[in-house]
């Protein structure tokens, strides 16, 4: 892949789709996806997306995390093999 | 905050447990712990200032412990409202409260790792705790085996395991709320990243010299946060400039290492409690990964059928809140009437029986008639709280909304507005985002509620036409239709407005739980709707009294000579002079209702009404609509009992012909007739702005704990109702129609 890809994010899984958070977007994350469990390293899985495919619902821990397609964009993925 | 000093004199007994703090997740069945341990006999107040819920009551079988429900929080980093107040409960920072001895940290042992996150945050605070393992049979249920014993042992504290809701565990956990607590370890089990440790105990070593009074495990924390919380940083500014340095040098050496020091806490968590759970929870191979959650919010959250399913759930609350609470509202509204007319007979007359009567009474009404829809929307809230759809209807609504400047949990409270304005405000609780609440709050009131009705009824069926486009849509029925629609047009922008205005900077969130589905506690449902009531009647009931009894004054003072209950102790010395002129005006009305309408003119409301004619002028008012708009600052639909007092005609109703007429009929002196269609129809705009609603004022001002924001509401609101109707009459009258 080219260095000038845009890098992949939890907003660009389809549903169904399990992938490992690589990091974010910026150097600020909010605290609050943080503390719910999303960091670098952890297991993710986009469930399904709402009626007008925004927020996206996330597998995350073993909960369903309920993210704005903004905020998910926010979060770097890698798709899990 | 001198916890040391206020625990036991002597080390070796251990010291008495006086305060318990349930901390813990939303949903995770605090409450249904709570109220096992408390035998729900319990107090809610609100803490001051803020719209968190403070329940507290006494632990059953040892009434000298009292048990504080936290408000449900995923962390004490405070962010929101409730984190901030958990954080200052649990530390002894809350005004007029100890920090508790003892805190149960609630876990769904279904989703042990964040849960986790928040109990051992609470350890780190330096408090004994006791972990109360909760929805064991939840977790069965998912092929999940907590090895409690293990968990105990990895934490170091008790670990209880426990069903709350089928009534499993609850002795083995008031059996180890009775063994003299536990404090934890010096210091925290898990590691920062190794340049943020550093920091950190650096920090904590100089707090060390300013808080002797603090143990090291929660110097420690309170170091930790200092560092990585603005919020916290900014209370040690005042406390001590010192400290605040060191921490702002820290973080400039942090930021320019590039160590990102602000998620180090929850690496650092994360990554201890990971491998914790995983080795005390066991996942039977057998299970099926698609749980019925999943199954139902196939359906419930589905593209076509979830809208569907949520716009019938909205039609039936409305429905309940709007027609079903109507005959119940009646009957409080004949009861209270009906009190008044016995008190009449069994009282004295005069002025201390008016005042009861016309005033206290009054008030008393205007405070029980919203008790039927706040009920019943309290109950239908409760259902959906507490089954886990709630959250799914702001997770289908929230594209939409956000586009307004609203998120989807706005849905809920807005259309409830529309029945009316105060349990709409109040449901606004349930929203998480602060920002969000407010501009809720803030445009609630100009969706079109059921007390404007009466007016819209009145100035249509007087002054609109009967006649119908094609035939079929009435013109007195798209009328109706134009104002619900201008009202609910106007809150969206005003909510667009405020988002961009005034909430500019503030970015909302949308990073939310969705809770696995539940059965609903009908128990739970009921009584949380009986004590959310009960604070709009205790809190909202007084300040709307006050002012029921205040506008009653208005009206009925200074009196006239000829008023007719006037009680012979008042002075009426100076009265006569005035009424002279008025003798001879319509020989229509009786003696007691035209004695009443000169009394409306006479007192200062009818001062007032001739004082801002002036200013009501541009908008076609003349003093009789200004005075009857100023009595409807109390509500809006005594504006049509004040006409009826005006012009006399005694016990109109707004479907009343009498009134009807009588406005028709009215006439200034050279002959124009005071009501045209078009000052109908400036009107009608001026009441679908105008905040003329003093118990919105009041719930307004509770729930947002200031003044300011209700003052800015009416401002605003009535800023708008003077602009639109002064728009309508100019511009009717320069297209000709005046």
């Amino acid at each position: 892949m080219p260095d000038a890809a845009p890098a992949l994010t939890l907003a660009d899984l389809a549903p169904g789709e399990r992938a490992t958070v690589t990091g974010f977007a910026t150097d600020d994350p909010p605290a609050r996806v943080l503390e719910m469990g999303v960091l670098p390293g952890t297991a993710v899985e986009v469930v399904r997306l709402a009626p007008l495919g925004d927020p996206i619902d996330v597998r995350v821990r073993g909960y369903h995390l309920s993210l704005r397609v903004d905020e998910a964009r926010g979060i770097l993925v890698e798709r899990a093999p | 905050m001198n916890e040391t000093a206020a625990r036991a004199p002597a080390p070796a007994a251990p010291p008495a447990v006086r305060r318990i703090a349930l901390a813990g997740n939303p949903n995770v069945g605090k409450t249904t712990i709570f109220n096992a341990l408390t035998g729900l006999r319990q107090k809610v107040a609100n803490y001051p200032g803020v719209t968190v819920e403070r329940k507290t009551g006494r632990l059953v079988g040892r009434e000298a412990v009292e048990v504080v429900d936290l408000p449900g929080t995923y962390s004490l980093s405070p962010k929101s409202v409730d984190e901030r107040v958990a954080f200052e409960v649990l530390t002894g920072r809350m005004d007029g409260e100890a920090a508790p001895d003892l805190v149960v940290c609630v876990l769904d042992a279904t989703n042990l790792e964040r849960n986790l996150y928040l109990a051992t945050q609470v350890m780190d605070l330096g408090l004994p705790v006791v972990v109360a393992l909760n929805m064991m049979d939840a977790a069965r249920t998912a092929g999940l085996r907590v090895d409690a014993d293990a968990l105990s042992k990895a934490l170091g504290v008790p670990v209880v395991a426990l069903a709350a809701r089928q009534h499993e565990g609850l002795d083995a956990l008031r059996d180890a709320l009775r063994r003299p607590p536990v404090a934890p370890g010096p210091g925290p089990a898990w590691t920062l990243m190794p340049a943020v440790a550093s920091a950190v105990e650096r920090l904590a070593d100089a707090l060390a010299a300013l808080r002797p009074d603090m143990g090291a495990r929660r110097r420690w924390t309170e170091a930790l946060g200092a560092l990585t919380n603005d919020a916290l940083l900014d209370k040690w500014e005042g406390e001590s400039p010192a400290l605040h340095a060191a921490v702002v040098a820290e973080r400039a050496d942090l930021d320019a290492a590039r160590v990102p020091y602000r998620q180090a806490e929850m690496m650092g968590r994360y990554g201890w409690l990971g491998p914790l759970v995983a080795a005390a929870v066991t996942r039977d191979a057998d299970v099926q990964a698609r749980t019925t959650s999943d199954r139902i919010d196939a359906v419930v959250t589905h593209r076509v059928a979830g809208p569907l399913l949520f716009l019938g759930l909205l039609a039936l609350i409305f429905q309940a809140v709007f027609t079903w609470a109507a005959p119940l509202q009646d009957l409080i509204e004949r009861g209270v009437a009906g009190a008044g007319g016995g008190l009449r007979g069994i009282l004295p007359e005069g002025l201390l029986t008016d005042v009861l009567i016309e005033g206290a009474l009054t008030g008393v009404g205007n405070v029980l008639v919203f008790l039927p829809q706040i009920l019943l929307l309290f109950f239908f809230l409760g259902l959906m709280e507490d089954t886990g759809y709630l959250a799914r209807s702001a997770f289908i609504m929230d594209r939409i909304m956000r586009k307004l400047g609203l998120s989807g949990g706005s849905v809920v409270p807005l259309l409830s507005s529309f029945a009316c304005a105060i349990p709409g405000i109040m449901a606004a609780r349930t929203l998480p985002n602060e920002r969000d609440r407010l501009i809720t709050i803030m445009v609630a009131p100009l969706m079109a509620c059921s007390a404007r009705l009466p007016v819209y009824v009145l100035f249509i069926g007087a002054f609109i036409p009967t006649g119908a486009f094609f035939g079929v849509f009435g013109y007195q029925g798209a009328a109706m239709f134009f104002l619900y629609l201008l009202g609910t047009l106007m809150a969206f922008a005003a909510a667009w407005v405020l988002k961009k205005l005034v909430f500019k900077g503030d970015a909302s969130m949308f990073v939310m739980e969705l809770p696995p589905y539940r059965l609903p506690q009908w128990r739970a449902v009921v009584w949380r709707m009986v004590e959310r009531s009960k604070l709009f009647v205790l809190r909202a009931g007084k300040i709307i009294l006050g002012l029921s009894i205040i506008l009653w004054f208005l009206a009925s003072f200074p009196r006239t000579a000829d008023t007719p209950d006037v009680s012979p102790g008042v002075d009426v010395a100076r009265a006569p002079q005035v009424s002279v002129d008025r003798n001879d005006d319509d020989s229509l009305a009786s003696g007691g209702g035209r004695a009443a309408a000169r009394q409306v003119e006479f007192s200062y409301i009818g001062r007032l009404g001739h004082a801002i004619e002036p200013l009501m002028r541009p908008l076609g008012f003349d003093w009789k609509i200004s005075a009857a708009i100023v009595t409807s600052f109390a509500a809006r639909e005594v504006i049509v009992s004040s006409l009826a007092t005006i012009y006399a005609a005694e016990n109109a109703d707004e479907a009343s012909p009498l009134l009807r007429d009588a406005l028709r009929r009215d006439r200034y002196p050279d002959g124009r007739p005071v009501y045209t269609p078009l000052v109908a129809a400036s009107l009608l705009v001026f009441y679908v702005f105008a905040l003329q609603c003093m118990s919105t004022l009041a719930i307004a001002r509770r729930e947002t704990g200031t003044w300011k924001w209700p003052a800015v509401m009416w401002l605003y609101m009535m800023a708008l109702a003077y602009g639109f109707a002064f728009v309508t009459f100019q511009g009717g009258r320069l297209l000709g129609l005046g």
